[in-house]
């Protein structure tokens, strides 16, 4: 029997009760069990070994791999082809939307292309403004934003309707995500706007990158008490910062990133600054699991995805698992 | 104007105090602009709404005006025209990600909405995503065409 595979190559593979879809991230996040993700730097190019090169460096160590949508608003392979290479190798991806690029025509077309490629994770973004990226010159199109396309997903599953409320023949079993930024102030605010986000269809949250703890606990509390914690599963951003200098640089170029000043003084101190950066994602990674309420983590190692592995090897959040991966054999 | 648009956020209580007003008057007079013809009166209005809501909130003409529930700050402005809160990029000073010299819209649109009284609850409800049809069409004319379906 497959263990934790995306069940895509089945005819009809099953849901199990209570779920909105048939995918393996679901299911672990529904058992209570700690899962991790990972985020793959889509290639630059157009060969498929190039996708699967970088899939493979995660193998044992992830439950799903997140296929971009142009972050940072770059021009990359897009998220849906890389979801049809993943799905066609049996990696469970989780298929992330941004809403610069494309209208509602365009979106609702690939949310039924990537189910049908056998996608079972969808992540609903608004996306980075195009000013940031390496084509500022191009239209932004924002047709919806991260709610509406949330709602959206979420009546063509439920509903079995485009928005329009013409009638699919079969709907997208999917599971819906969203974003989520901790460390923005005010709490309050983006508290209410996860809120916002839950009632709109997210069933989990990939948040942006957590470097300050006290901010996380205090994001945290801030949803407990709004009641939200039995409502969704929330994992939390990490990464390994590459340098003092990398980390001076992120939080000052990367839109929404907080990195206290704590951080940067550990690492400009250290010798070993790539050793020492992956020392606190570890350190991170094993307190972030004590916070009530964290389903997961996301680690995004750009350029440094190799690092994963011992990320997560280090910090012992698998407790001996093994997650799921094409390589494994099926077990009897 | 950035200023006397932020000047409208600082007065949101007030301007929706007014605009509650406003808005029962354009419903009364529904038979009047019935009797005139709702398309002949379009361009017009369209044209007077442009000019106030320009001045006051940098009104981009939407044709579906949420004011009353982004505390008086006008979505449009918004750089990636955001309909339902901030997104993820906002600055630690609370300034857009895209324009650094502005100020979150959003951010902007929460503070108006606490200085509400109903437009503090409609913050948190997700709003619609646009109609490009009604774009540049008036917001006003619709909401007394609507309360007389």
């Amino acid at each position: 029997m497959m263990m934790y595979g995306d069940l895509a190559h089945e005819a009809d593979p099953i849901i199990p009760p209570g779920h909105s879809s048939s995918g393996s991230l679901e299911r672990l996040l529904r058992s209570r069990t700690f899962v991790v993700t990972a985020e793959l730097d889509p290639p630059d190019s157009a060969q498929a070994e190039d996708v699967y090169r970088r899939a493979r460096i995660f193998d044992g160590y992830v439950d799903a791999i997140n296929a971009t949508d142009g972050s940072g608003a770059n021009c990359h392979m897009s998220s849906l082809a890389v979801c049809a290479l993943l799905t066609r190798a049996g990696y469970s991806p989780v298929m992330q939307i941004s809403c610069r690029d494309k209208n509602r025509l365009a979106i609702q077309g690939d949310i039924l292309g990537g189910a049908a490629m056998g996608v079972s994770n969808i992540l609903c973004l608004s996306g980075d403004g195009v000013q940031l990226g390496d084509h500022p010159q191009a239209k932004p199109v924002f047709d919806l934003d991260c709610m509406s396309l949330l709602q959206t997903g979420r009546k063509m599953r439920d509903d079995h309707m485009f928005q329009s409320g013409r009638k699919l023949t079969s709907a997208p079993k999917v599971f819906l995500g969203a974003a989520a930024n901790p460390s923005a102030l005010p709490f309050e605010l983006h508290a209410q706007q996860l809120a916002k986000k839950i009632a709109a269809g997210a069933q989990f949250i990939q948040t942006q990158y957590c470097y300050d703890l006290p901010r996380l606990r205090q994001y945290m509390s801030c949803i407990e008490d709004l009641g939200l914690l039995d409502n969704v599963f929330i994992l939390i951003g990490v990464g390994p910062l590459r340098s003092a200098r990398a980390a001076e640089w992120m939080r000052s170029k990367l839109p929404g990133v907080h990195i206290p000043d704590t951080v940067i003084q550990r690492m400009s101190g250290a010798t070993d600054q790539l050793t020492e950066g992956r020392k606190i994602c570890v350190d991170l990674v094993q307190e972030i699991r004590e916070i009530k309420g964290v389903a997961g983590v996301h680690v995004m190692a750009y350029r440094q995805e190799e690092a994963v592995a011992e990320i997560i090897q280090r910090s012992g959040v698998l407790a001996g698992r093994q997650p799921w991966h094409p390589r494994l054999k099926p077990a009897d | 104007m950035y200023s006397v648009r932020r000047w409208s956020v600082r007065h949101a209580r007030g301007i929706e105090i007014f605009y509650k007003g406003f808005e029962k008057v354009l419903v009364t007079l529904h038979p009047l602009w019935n009797a005139i013809g709702y398309e002949r009166l379009e361009k017009p209005m369209a044209a007077v709404e442009k000019v106030v809501k320009g001045i006051l909130f940098d009104c981009q003409m939407c044709g579906q005006c949420s004011l009353s529930s982004s505390g008086m700050s006008c979505p449009m402005n918004c750089p990636k025209t955001l309909r339902n809160g901030p997104c993820g990029g906002v600055r630690a000073n609370g300034h857009c990600e895209v324009k650094p010299e502005m100020r979150c819209v959003w951010i902007e649109a929460y503070e108006g909405s606490q200085r509400m009284v109903e437009g503090k609850q409609a913050f948190k409800i997700v709003q619609l995503p646009v109609d490009s049809r009604l774009k540049g069409k008036s917001s006003w004319l619709q909401m007394a065409r609507r309360s007389h379906p």
